[in-house]
Order: C-alpha cells, then structure tokens, then sequence
C-alpha cells in the first residue's frame, strides 16, 4: 500500500515546503535589504577581529540580538533598541547566538568603548568584573621583559598582573577589540519595515533609542 | 502588506489541498492498515517469542515474564527455515555495522570529555586556558559536532543498517557502499574536529564544520542511501514495516538538509540565521528522531514478542512528524530581528508537534503496558523504553517552550541546554545504547560478558542525565527569571547559576564514567575478548536446529 516511491517522494515534498517557508521566502522577502544610513561595512581588521571572534566560540554565550521591552529589560540593560534586519545586512555569518551567560554584544562598543577596558578584561575578565565566568584568554596576550616600539601594552589591576615583566596585545586581541568597538547600532531605524518601500517609510516613524551608556 | 496577504491566501489553499489530500485517502482506504503490517516483523509462529540476545542469562526468565502477561502461546517458535533465513540477513551487515558501531562509540567516548570538559570550564573560567586549543569556545563546539555527528549519526546508521536487511527479509545489498559512507563520514568529522580545534569554524550552532568539510559528510550520506535502495529493490516482504519509513526518509532528508545548508555565499545575515534554525531543528527532527523512532518501533516489539498496540497511529505518526517537525526551527529566534510570520508559523508548527508525539506514546507506552517486568529481565528493553518515555517528555516540553510567554524565560538560558540533553541523550542515546546491546552479540555471535557492567552503565548514564537535567531546569529558569528583572543586575543571573553548573559536571561525570564502562564492554565483545559466553545468544535458533535434526 504504501511503496517506497510514494515515502520518498511525499518526504522530499514535505522538506521542499519546509525549506520554502524557511529558508527561501526569507530569502526572497530581505535579499533587497539595504543597509540603514548609520551603519557602516566592517573595516579589514574589524573583520579579522570577527573571526577571532568566530574562532574563540564568543557566540556560545553571548547573543547579538536584543529585544523588544515587551519580551525584556534588554534597552534598561543598556543592550540597545531592539534590533531589525537591516542591522545585520553586513553579517556573514550571522552571530545572532542563543544563550545570555554573558550579556548581549549587539552595542558593546556603545556601552565600553575603551580599547584599554577590552584588552585588559580579556587577558583576566575577573580583574574587572569579580564573579565573571568568561575565560580568560591569556594565549591572546604576551607578557615581556619590556615592551618593544609599537607594543600596545595592557595595564590589569592587581593582583592579576604578571609579577614581571609588561604584557603586551596580540594582534589577534587587538583586531577582536576593534571589532568589539565597531559593534555599534545606536542609528535610528525604521523599526515597521522590513524591505523600504514607499508606503511603509511614509508613514513609519524612526524607532529613537540609542542605547543607555 | 501584499506578501503577508500572498502568505494567508497560500496557507488557505495549502489547508484545502490537505483537507482534500485527506478525504481523498479515506475514500480509498489508504488509512486501514492489517493487523498483518504490523506483524511483518515476524516470522510464522514467531509472536509470543521473546528476543533479546543482551539479556544473557536472563533469557528464560524474559521470556516466563512475557508468556505470563500474555497467557502462553504454546506455539510460539521459530521454524527452522526462519533461523536460517535470520541468520544469512544478521550475517548480510556484519561488517558495516561494526564499523559504524565501533567508530560511533570512539566518538561517544571523545565527545563525552569534550562536553564534560566544557562543564567545567563553566565554573572554572581560568582552568587550561593557555592553549587556544582547549578555550571553552573551541570544546563546547567540538562536543556538539563530535557527539551528534561521530556518535549519535554513526550509531543511528549502523542501528539503520542491520535493521534494514531484517525489515526487507532480504541480505543487505550494497554493502560496500556503506562501508564506504561510513568510512568517509567518520573522517569528515575527524577533519571538521581538526578544523575546529584549529579555530576554523563556520561560526554557525550545528554546522560549525567549515566548508568544504560538510561536503564529505553529504557525499557520505548519499552512498549510505545506496544500500536502502538496493535492498529495497531485492526486498522480500510486501509491506514496508513503519520504521522502513523513518530509516529511508531520514536517509534522503539529512544530504539535502546539510546541502543547502552549506551552500557558500547565499546565506546572509537575518535570513542566514532562519535558515540555520530550520537547519538545527531539522537535523533533529529528520534526521536523530526518525533514526532513533525507527529502531524503538522494531526493538519494542521484537523483544516482547508481540505487534505494536495500534499500526494506524505510526502512519498518522510519520506523516505529522514530517510534516510539522520539518517547520518549527524559528521557535530558536522568538524575539529576534525576524519577521513576525516566521516565528509564528514555527511557534504553531511547535504546538503542533504534540500530534506525532501522542502517537508514538500511545503506540510505544501501550504496546509494553503490562509487560513492564519484561524490563528487569531485558537491558535492550530497559534502555529504550526510558528513551521512549523521555522523547514523550521532552516533546511535550518542546512545545511549550515555543510559547512566547515561556519562551521569554527560557530562551538565552541553561535552561534550553538541559532540554536539548534530554532530547538527544534521555531520548536518542538511550534508544542507541539499548539497540546495540541488542544487536552487538548478533554481529559478533557473542554474548555481552559481564552483565553487571550493563547495570552500571544504565544507571550511571540513567542518574546521570537525570542530575544534570534537574540541574540546569531548576538553574535555567532562576538565571531567566533573574534576566527579565530589571531591578537586578545582569551578574545576579550569572551568578545564581554557579551551583547548577556544578551539578551538571556531577552528571556529566556520572554520564561519562557510563560510557566508558560500555566502551570497555563493548571493546570485549567486538574483539571477542574475556569469557566466551555464547550460549543465550543462539539459544532460539539452536533449540529450533536440534528440533529439526
């Protein structure tokens, strides 16, 4: 009653409709998405600082996705509005992540901008935050008799200095502190829209919400 | 506007088509089934006889239980011509099925240290930090890859593969096929590892394999395909038994799923990250799931000697599954910068999943009701049903983790952690473990030796999951509560969850020490090391074999 062509075909059909919904109909409905005036392409070494990023697992505990008040305090936290497609039309790959056990990076740079801060709380993220379980990434940073010319030394409080000697950034740390920095989307957008047409953007307002410092 | 309305109008025509699709098969019958389908799983005579060639000594003791739950069927055997034709069809997949099963219990090995490596990293942030190499960012993918992939595939093939023959009544066909995908298959994962530990990752959750290594994988899983159709075409049975389904569309789904998945340069940004849920969850809903159904749908009834309670059920059942499962990937994204309709479809289609779940409960629950004593006697039968029963919990939580209002806790938290382990460990795993007990001493026609070393994996592994499950619920759902109140500091939520961390690395300790006690007594049995005790294994074929002499 029910042969093998019959299974296969009807399976392959349901996973054709599957993919329609979820991966094609996305596609069609923001492939036009264009990029909202305030945020720029990353920069060669903010892309290399993605994936250090990447490549340090960073998206298993930290989203880069806030939400909407009605689904959190996430803009209180200082997180950020909440975030819209076109904020991501440079992203490749995505990083949106899916756990909070460490807070979400959608505007790091807005809320910590010091690349000293960065350096230093990802050589000991304890020596800053007491209780933080983010490791530490002691293999991104070198610690030297003196620092040499050009050396961007990094400065952590007692006791999580070296007993001797400086420490000095990898260009690893310094290219993933430059992307941190450049994680900014405080630009207003239109939150009601997804692809600009004419309607919409005349009557849709700017969502305003530059995130809390 | 206009595309929202295109969607109402297109889901509309879609509910019709199905409403007609349904009548239609009413109409025709298509949805009566015999009693006989669900007996194709037996031989003549054979209903009433118990199997389970792990249970060693206990056979006798199994098979008293059996008859006494169901009063005696005085003619319950195997006839002569069955055990040989029994014999030649184990005999058709014995080599590939040890590979698959020996390289998937390598990995079930590695993989467990990954993970309880990564547990405790958890709470100790600055423990082997020198080496990129072993960050928790680099671990924590490598266990997720190594153990889906490396065990958990390898173990759902090898299972598919020497069920197949049984199912068809035929010898496996193309075997060297498999041989060949599970060959391949396995050094896909040993290089996306590699990749991994390199820090090469494609940055996305269940596909961190950097291209071109998925390659391999889809390569591998389209000659796995092979063989099904091979001993498809050769099959000597007229009806395809309900875990053919589940093995032959699972077999076809994951190498276009994977495919797509990977396809350089067309994924971007929003749209990349719906795609990599519908990928995540496809992946466990075609792909582990119908593996892990398929071999509870013949293990169950094979051990106790009697057809699954309602035949029709795991038809709805499959259909549904495909159906509803294949859609529910943007439950990952509730809240995220995505469009509305999306989620909601996968939030429905969430909810909706409750209708293959109840039909595989009712089917799998009822077929072992008042037989539960059979689970003393029979490992085979004491890991799947606890596999079966946590799919039904675990499903049913699924769905109401979808909602939004539960969801807004969870989402974010350890809490979706400890559901995915009771998903692919309480579920899948513990149908695996069971299967292999069952099917190992079949390949190697030799006895499982030390059958306490069973009891201690089951309850290792059965304590553990429940440590750590009970664990990161309870420390999941503080840590979201914590989160939501913006009266507390956002380190309170991390904070909270320290003694939960440390209850699950106790059961992933627990979880770990079981699997290295079944790789020790698997290794025994695969070498065919230790005591030789090959008596029960056979004792079926060789009582019908003296009969007939």
């Amino acid at each position: 009653m029910l042969n093998e062509r019959k299974l296969v075909t009807g399976s392959m059909l349901i996973l054709a409709f599957a993919t329609a919904a979820l991966v094609v109909l996305p596609y069609l409905q923001l492939h036009k998405l264009q990029a909202p005036e305030g945020l720029q392409p990353y920069s060669e070494q903010e892309l290399r600082g993605r994936a250090v990023y990447i490549a340090s697992g960073c998206i298993y505990c930290h989203s880069q996705q806030p939400r909407d008040a009605a689904l959190g305090p996430d803009a209180i936290r200082g997180w950020g509005r909440a975030s819209v497609p076109a904020d991501y039309v440079y992203d490749r790959p995505h990083l949106l992540g899916t756990m909070r056990t460490g807070p979400d990076l959608f505007n790091i740079g807005v809320r910590q901008p010091s690349v000293d801060w960065h350096l230093g709380h990802l050589y000991q993220p304890r020596a800053y935050m007491p209780g933080s379980i983010m490791p530490a990434y002691p293999y991104m940073f070198l610690v030297k008799q003196t620092a040499a010319a050009g050396d961007k030394t990094v400065s952590v409080p007692p006791p999580y200095a070296p007993a001797q000697g400086v420490i000095v950034a990898s260009q690893d740390a310094l290219d993933l502190t430059a992307y941190l920095l450049s994680l900014d989307r405080s630009y207003p957008v239109y939150r009601d829209r997804i692809v600009p047409d004419k309607t919409a953007a005349e009557s849709a307002q700017p969502a305003n919400a530059a995130p809390a410092p | 506007m206009d595309f929202t309305i295109a969607l109402l109008g297109a889901s509309f025509l879609l509910s019709l088509v199905a409403l007609l699709v349904f009548i239609a098969s009413m109409s025709k019958g298509l949805l009566r089934t015999s009693r006989r389908d669900a007996e194709v799983i037996f031989g003549d005579d054979e209903l009433g006889l118990a199997e389970d060639p792990a249970a060693g000594a206990g056979a006798g003791r199994l098979q008293a239980s059996i008859e006494s739950a169901s009063g005696a069927l005085p003619h319950a055997a195997m006839s002569d011509a069955l055990v040989l034709e029994r014999r030649e069809i184990d005999r058709s997949s014995v080599r590939v099925v040890w590979l698959a099963l020996t390289l998937a219990m390598f990995w079930l090995v590695f993989g467990s240290f990954a993970g309880l490596t990564s547990a405790l990293k958890m709470h100790w942030p600055d423990w082997l930090t020198q080496w990129a190499a072993l960050g928790f960012g680099r671990l924590r993918p490598v266990h997720l890859n190594v153990v889906s992939y490396g065990w958990a595939s390898l173990a759902g093939v090898g299972i598919a593969f020497w069920m197949l023959p049984r199912l068809l009544r035929t010898p496996l066909r193309g075997e060297y096929f498999a041989i060949a995908g599970v060959l391949l298959w396995s050094f896909g994962v040993f290089c996306g590892v590699v990749a991994l530990l390199a820090g090469y990752s494609a940055g996305l959750e269940w596909l961190e394999f950097p291209f071109p290594i998925p390659l391999l994988l889809v390569i591998a899983g389209g000659l796995m395909a092979v063989p099904l159709l091979k001993t498809l075409a050769a099959r000597k049975v007229h009806h395809l038994y309900v875990s053919v389904w589940y093995m032959g569309a699972a077999l076809f789904w994951f190498p276009v799923l994977y495919l797509v998945a990977n396809v350089p340069g067309v994924h971007f940004g929003v749209q990349q990250a719906a795609m990599n849920w519908w990928f995540g969850h496809n992946v466990l809903g075609l792909w582990f799931t119908p593996l892990a159904l398929a071999a509870a749908y013949y293990f169950i009834p094979k051990v106790l000697g009697r057809p699954i309670y309602s035949y029709n059920l795991s038809l709805l059942g499959f259909w549904t599954l495909a159906f509803f499962y294949s859609q529910v990937g943007g439950h990952h994204l509730i809240g995220g910068p995505l469009p509305s309709w999306l989620i909601t479809l996968s939030i429905v289609q969430s909810v909706m999943m409750a209708v293959p779940v109840i039909t595989v409960a009712i089917n799998q629950h009822m077929t072992v009701v008042g037989r539960f004593d059979a689970l003393r006697h029979s490992p085979t039968l004491r890991f799947i049903v606890l596999g079966a029963m946590l799919y039904t919990v675990t499903s049913l939580q699924g769905s109401m983790e979808a909602l939004r209002s539960i969801n807004a806790v969870t989402h974010f938290t350890h809490y979706t952690v400890a559901h995915a382990h009771l998903g692919m460990y309480g579920f899948f795993t513990m149908i695996m473990f069971g299967a292999i007990y069952f099917v190992m001493p079949r390949v190697t026609e030799y006895e499982w030796p030390y059958p306490r070393l069973i009891t201690a994996h089951f309850w290792l592994s059965s304590i553990g999951i429940g440590i750590y499950f009970v664990a990161l619920t309870i420390g999941g759902w503080l840590q979201g509560k914590a989160m939501l109140d913006a009266e507390r500091p956002f380190m309170d939520s991390v904070l909270l969850t320290i003694p939960y961390l440390y209850g699950r690395s106790i059961g992933g300790t627990l979880m770990t020490l079981g699997h290295l006690i079944f790789a020790v007594h698997f290794s025994i049995v695969a070498l065919r090391l230790g005591p030789k005790r090959a008596g029960a294994v056979q004792l079926a074929e060789r009582e019908a074999l003296a009969h007939a002499q």
